[in-house]
């Protein structure tokens, strides 16, 4: 389903024409009411009068309003502007701390077989999982997974089809948005800034929102926290994309929240950008903050995570991104010797190393049970058998092996 | 209700609009095409003109002064959701602890202080030109009681409706522009009613203009109503439901 579109714009000429039998409908009922008025003045001499009034009034404002543009965007600057300052890992921690730190009680998240469904289609189907306080929560999943449709169920901007869930303490039902979205905060990809409007006046505005009594002091503290002090004044269609998503970052921490979801925070960022929004994530880990960090990156995830779920419309797996990599893969010791191995059935029989096999080129794979011990009863063997060790180490898999497995097991299932 | 929150609103809103040129251009434009055309009309009338043909340009006059808080709110009501949609600032603002009320009634008013104010900014100036400049069969019909009783009542309570419209389609299109050509078309017929009185085809008198206004008022009463049930954030951030 797509939302309605009553009347299209004429390319050519004065406003709108309908597009559905609504716009049709209001179209017909303004015409009788305009013709109405004018029977009603028949015989007065200020029908001609009203008539050419009341017409010339509306062509004005559809040609004005047609000439009409949205926003005046300025294109989010690629290069840093002058005075880009990075947020500096220590100054800016200190600065987060200025913020107070939070008690991890009870601030985390519950979710119990929360299911959306969007007439036919399912966004989101059954999913379970809880989010310790103060932990760092990476939520992954290719595109349309149902990633930003949990995070808005979360965040009580929509409602779920069946399923329950407890934010910061708090059960997840209409009568209780208003106290839910007080404890959290929400930076979706999107930083959404109003573009006309300084960062200041853009903070002051969500500060009044969130009911903030002294803004102006808790603002500074924001700014400072995302190193954003000295362009409190800039208008923010002229920030960088970086900047603007610092912005976005700083107005999450206006209201001390128990939770911040972060849908994407470092998309379309460059690399120094990139590790400066996660010096701030590190930076709310170390204040106890909940952090529900929404990403495609996975080396993001990797590095920033405590733990990670990975969905595809439902949950396909929990855990620390080690306890994923030990659930899917086998582990294994990867050898590389000079020369290939004469005998290596009787070099590779020592205990720990399950089985083994090569590609024919001196690279050998062995399973084991546990890489740490079999490591070095390897090198061992491998000396004793007189063979010229080039490499000896652990076939790590990534995150992203992991995800790829997954999404490929799904792909699969699904043709 | 929350008065911090609904201040927060209006204050970021009237921020926007004196930064947005399209806003300001409009609001100067109208109100000054606005003013020049009854003043002329007005000064044109002899002395010894006729009833019927003061009514007209009295009328006329009336009628202008009216289609201000017609046309004026909807440029910015219009815009207030469906803006907001479109720059992506709408989500963000969705996940505070803001209630839809507080939103629509900080965004109505932001409409409201405004356009009402430019209004009766500019009536003013024309009962006073008049006063000052036109003849005394004119002066007698635009200084009659139920007629500026009229106007001064009716002028908020249009301007009120227009907003309600505006904002309501605001929630409901996808485009500013559309919103705001649809808000200004749906203030048309009240507008036509209330003309009937501008140009005394119903004889203006004190008990009627409170009627009208009080009827009116139990419009907006409604419209308010009636959008705030429109006001949907499920649609608004998905665009379905």
């Amino acid at each position: 389903m797509r939302s309605q579109r009553w009347f299209q714009r004429r390319r050519v000429g004065l406003g709108w024409r309908p597009a559905s039998w609504q716009g049709w409908l209001i179209t017909l009922l303004t015409v009788g009411a305009l013709i109405s008025v004018l029977a009603l003045l028949r015989g007065s001499s200020a029908r001609v009068p009203i008539a050419i009034v009341v017409f010339a009034a509306y062509a004005m404002v559809a040609l004005a309003s047609g000439g009409a543009r949205p926003a005046e965007v300025t294109p989010a600057a690629t290069e840093p502007s002058d005075g880009d300052e990075g947020l500096g890992g220590a100054d800016q921690r200190k600065a987060l701390r200025t913020l107070g730190s939070r008690s991890p009680e009870g601030t985390g998240l519950v979710v119990e077989h929360l299911t959306k469904r969007f007439g036919e289609r399912m966004a989101v189907d059954d999913l379970s999982f809880r989010v310790a306080p103060g932990e760092v929560f990476g939520f992954l999943g290719p595109n349309g997974a149902g990633k930003t449709t949990t995070v808005r169920m979360l965040a009580t901007l929509i409602s779920p089809t069946s399923g329950s869930a407890v934010v910061a303490g708090v059960q997840l039902v209409p009568e209780n948005g208003l106290e839910i979205r007080q404890q959290i905060a929400v930076m979706p990809e999107n930083p959404g800034l109003y573009l006309r409007l300084t960062v200041a006046e853009n903070l002051e505005y969500f500060a009044g929102l969130y009911g903030i009594t002294d803004p102006k002091e808790r603002i500074l503290q924001a700014l400072e926290a995302v190193n954003l002090a000295g362009r409190a004044d800039d208008l923010c269609g002229n920030l960088s994309k970086g900047l603007r998503q610092r912005v976005g970052l700083a107005r999450t921490l206006l209201n001390d929240p128990a939770i911040v979801f972060l849908d994407e925070p470092t998309s379309g960022l460059d690399p120094v950008a990139s590790r400066e929004v996660h010096e701030l994530i590190d930076g709310l880990r170390d204040r106890g903050v909940t952090v529900f960090l929404t990403t495609h990156r996975l080396e993001e995830a990797e590095r920033l995570c405590d733990r990670v779920a990975i969905l595809n419309t439902s949950l396909r797996t929990v855990g620390r991104p080690s306890e994923l990599r030990d659930r899917l893969f086998a582990k294994a010791l990867v050898v590389r010797t000079a020369a290939p191995l004469s005998d290596p059935d009787r070099v590779f029989a020592v205990p720990g190393v399950e089985s083994w096999r090569t590609d024919d080129t001196a690279r050998y794979v062995l399973s084991v049970s546990d890489a740490r011990s079999a490591a070095p009863q390897v090198t061992r063997a491998l000396v004793a058998a007189g063979a010229d060790l080039l490499s000896l180490a652990e076939d790590r898999h990534s995150l992203e092996d992991v995800y790829l497995e997954l999404v490929d097991q799904d792909d699969e299932a699904h043709r | 209700m929350s008065g911090q929150r609904v201040r927060a609103v209006v204050r970021k809103e009237i921020r926007e609009f004196r930064r947005n040129h399209f806003v300001i251009g409009t609001m100067a434009l109208l109100p000054l095409i606005f003013l020049i055309t009854p003043l002329l009309t007005i000064f044109k009338v002899p002395e010894s003109a006729s009833g019927p043909q003061v009514r007209a340009a009295v009328g006329t006059i009336s009628l202008l002064m009216l289609i201000i808080p017609v046309v004026l709110p909807p440029v910015i009501a219009a815009y207030s959701v469906v803006g907001e949609r479109e720059q992506g600032t709408l989500e963000p603002v969705l996940t505070t602890p803001v209630r839809a009320s507080e939103l629509l009634v900080g965004k109505a008013a932001a409409a409201f202080l405004p356009s009402v104010g430019l209004a009766y900014a500019i009536y003013l100036v024309v009962l006073t030109s008049v006063r000052f400049g036109a003849a005394h069969v004119v002066v007698d019909v635009v200084w009659h009681t139920p007629q500026v009783l009229a106007q001064l009542l009716f002028t908020p309570l249009l301007a009120l409706w227009s907003i309600w419209v505006g904002i309501g389609i605001s929630t409901r299109v996808s485009d500013v522009r559309v919103a705001q050509q649809l808000a200004t078309l749906a203030g048309l017929p009240l507008l036509g009613f209330t003309s009937l009185i501008s140009f005394q085809i119903i004889k203006p008198s004190v008990p009627l203009a409170v009627g009208l206004a009080l009827a009116l008022l139990a419009v907006d009463v409604v419209a308010g109503r009636v959008v705030s049930r429109l006001f949907d954030p499920e649609r608004l951030v998905t665009g379905r439901r």
